[in-house]
């Protein structure tokens, strides 16, 4: 009985969310960041189209390859997980409307889990029908028969499918960091710049503190090494010291994000609303 | 009476920092209307906030009908708070904004609508519900703050200078809805500086000061055991001559001022009720008395002698 009202509240709590925070004009950058890759790689479809020359396969793969690790992952999807995430909760003390929610009959957790879900689906939604759109615009230049050999004969599909899980992962890893940060801090500039210093030293920790960062879990999941491709400064950002496998990988980063959850729940227990000093 | 019919403050202190919120408040609070009474920034939106589980004590208890403001599961079924913050989700509705806070109590669509419908209609604003809150008056904003507040039907209700930006009318109607709600034995808490209103309303008063309570309890009781401001008696009669020569030979009236008209008296007595008993004596003694009643028994008045007429301003 306690499980169904509890279920029927999260559910509650994520239409609201829907409805009053995401399509919001707040949110436009993100959507922008979001599919700013669709416009580089439709440009250079169409440039390639209208040349009529063809391109080199692998050169697009590993282009496409060091796009997704160097821009998407490490800037459009961290900072997109920083605008929805931390406007969940921070969004909402801005616009002095937390306590709403705060008055009504629901466990603090309870609306902390419907909001963080309400976050994930549009995060997920927004940054994986990205990834679908810039696979397509990439690859939109190649003639069928090109496409089909490598979608189904080689590691097209594969490659695909481990992009949109290396996103959904993103999503989910940043978006638990940045909904405690929104719950703790008062500044996201704090924690952006915070958490983009740790993640970009990533490689440079001890081997202890490393597995306590998001990317360090999404580059070994990352379908294909450009480390090597990609002269410096940026492969600092794709080197992965000591890569790990994907069975210790995914669940290593979805416990990471279960701690700073209940961690964050813990917190907002006793979160108080005092918009006056904000 | 139980605790578990009470609101109860139990040692309770809140710090900003360094700055006092509220310091050592030990009140409980009976059903009906009770009106928080004070200047700004004397505690009054800290004592709500703090009833209602926005801010956390730095010390002490507080229970609501035996229930911890902690406890949010619980304690929002029987309560429900209109803040004084005049802000709102963005791009709802007053309909939208009520059954949406609804469905997070956990109801279903049909009763969500029904509820949120009937509460629309308590405080008359059927016609604009559909309207975006972006785009509502002030007094209508207050409205659907009210309407959302009560919609559940809470054993509390809390609300903080409800009467802000009503029109007359709506005040008059929003009063009587309070009082319709007291007689229904809930318990109803207001903040207002409107001190005329709250006084033809309340039960009981709460009178705070820099983060103190000062005075709490019945506005009648409170008035008499401030012995060193002897209560004002207006009395209109034929002969305020022959009434002032009587009862001077008492040592608790204090002051005797016949009106200009010569049709009646205002007395400063210490002992009201000695006061009372003597006046019946007179009348039976052939004085013709139209009227009696007390001048300064009222919120206005604990207010002046407690908190002090600058402050009042």
């Amino acid at each position: 009985m306690l499980t169904n009202l509890r279920l029927a509240q999260i559910y509650a709590v994520l239409r609201l969310e829907l409805k009053k925070t995401f399509f919001a004009r707040r949110g436009i950058w993100v959507y922008l960041l979001a599919f700013s890759p669709v416009l580089l790689f439709g440009g250079h479809s169409l440039l390639m189209l209208k040349r009529g020359q063809p391109c080199d396969f692998g050169l697009d793969t590993n282009i496409f390859a060091g796009v997704f690790q160097v821009f998407y992952l490490r800037l459009a999807v961290f900072f997109g997980c920083l605008g929805i995430f931390m406007n969940l909760f921070r969004g909402e003390v801005l616009d002095k409307s937390l306590h709403y929610y705060f008055l009504t009959p629901i466990r603090r957790e309870v609306l902390m889990a419907g909001k963080f879900l309400a976050g994930l689906l549009v995060a997920i939604a927004t940054f994986c029908l990205s990834i679908l759109l810039q696979f397509a615009a990439m690859y939109a230049h190649y003639d069928a028969a090109t496409m089909q050999e490598y979608l189904f004969r080689g590691h097209g599909i594969w490659h695909l499918a481990a992009y949109l899980g290396v996103t959904a992962l993103a999503c989910i890893g940043y978006g638990s960091v940045f909904l405690a940060a929104g719950i703790f801090m008062r500044n996201p500039i704090i924690p952006a710049v915070t958490i983009l210093v740790w993640e970009a030293a990533n490689p440079f920790l001890p081997a202890i503190l490393q597995k306590f960062s998001v990317i360090y879990y999404l580059k070994s999941l990352c379908p294909i090494d450009v480390a090597s491709d990609i002269g410096p400064p940026f492969n600092l950002l794709t080197v992965t010291v000591d890569p790990i496998s994907p069975a210790i990988a995914i669940p290593g980063l979805l416990v990471v994000a279960t701690i700073v959850v209940l961690w964050a729940g813990r917190r907002i227990r006793t979160m108080e609303i005092s918009y006056g000093t904000e | 009476m139980t605790s578990s019919n009470q609101i109860v403050f139990d040692n309770v202190s809140k710090f900003y920092g360094d700055v006092l919120g509220i310091n050592r408040v030990n009140v409980s609070i009976p059903p009906g209307i009770t009106s928080l009474v004070g200047p700004n920034g004397s505690g009054k939106t800290t004592l709500m906030n703090l009833m209602t589980g926005l801010l956390q004590p730095t010390r002490g208890r507080i229970e609501v009908l035996g229930i911890s403001p902690n406890d949010p599961e619980r304690m929002f079924r029987e309560l429900g708070y209109c803040t004084q913050f005049d802000s709102f989700p963005k791009g709802l509705t007053g309909y939208e904004f009520v059954y949406s806070y609804l469905r997070v109590y956990g109801c279903l669509h049909q009763e969500a609508d029904d509820l949120a419908w009937r509460a629309i209609e308590r405080v008359n604003l059927v016609e604009a519900a559909k309207r975006k809150i972006a785009g509502y008056s002030k007094g209508m904003r207050q409205r659907i703050k009210l309407a959302q507040s009560i919609c559940h039907g809470p054993s509390v209700l809390v609300l903080d200078e409800p009467l802000n930006g009503l029109d007359p009318l709506a005040r008059a109607e929003t009063i009587a809805l309070f009082r319709t709600l007291a007689a229904d034995g809930m318990h109803v808490i207001i903040s207002s500086h409107i001190l005329h209103e709250v006084d033809a309303i309340s039960d009981q008063v709460i009178l705070l000061s820099n983060g103190y309570v000062i005075a709490e309890g019945e506005i009648h009781g409170v008035r008499s055991e401030m012995q060193e401001h002897p209560m004002q008696i207006l009395i209109r009669c034929n002969k305020p001559s022959e009434v002032a020569s009587q009862i001077f030979q008492k040592d608790y009236v204090v002051e005797a001022q016949i009106h200009r008209d010569g049709r009646g008296l205002l007395v400063r007595t210490r002992d009201a009720d000695k006061f009372y008993l003597m006046l019946n004596q007179i009348a039976m003694n052939g004085v013709g008395i139209e009227s009696v009643a007390p001048a300064d028994d009222d919120v206005n008045s604990l207010y002046e002698y407690l908190i002090g007429p600058e402050e009042s301003k």
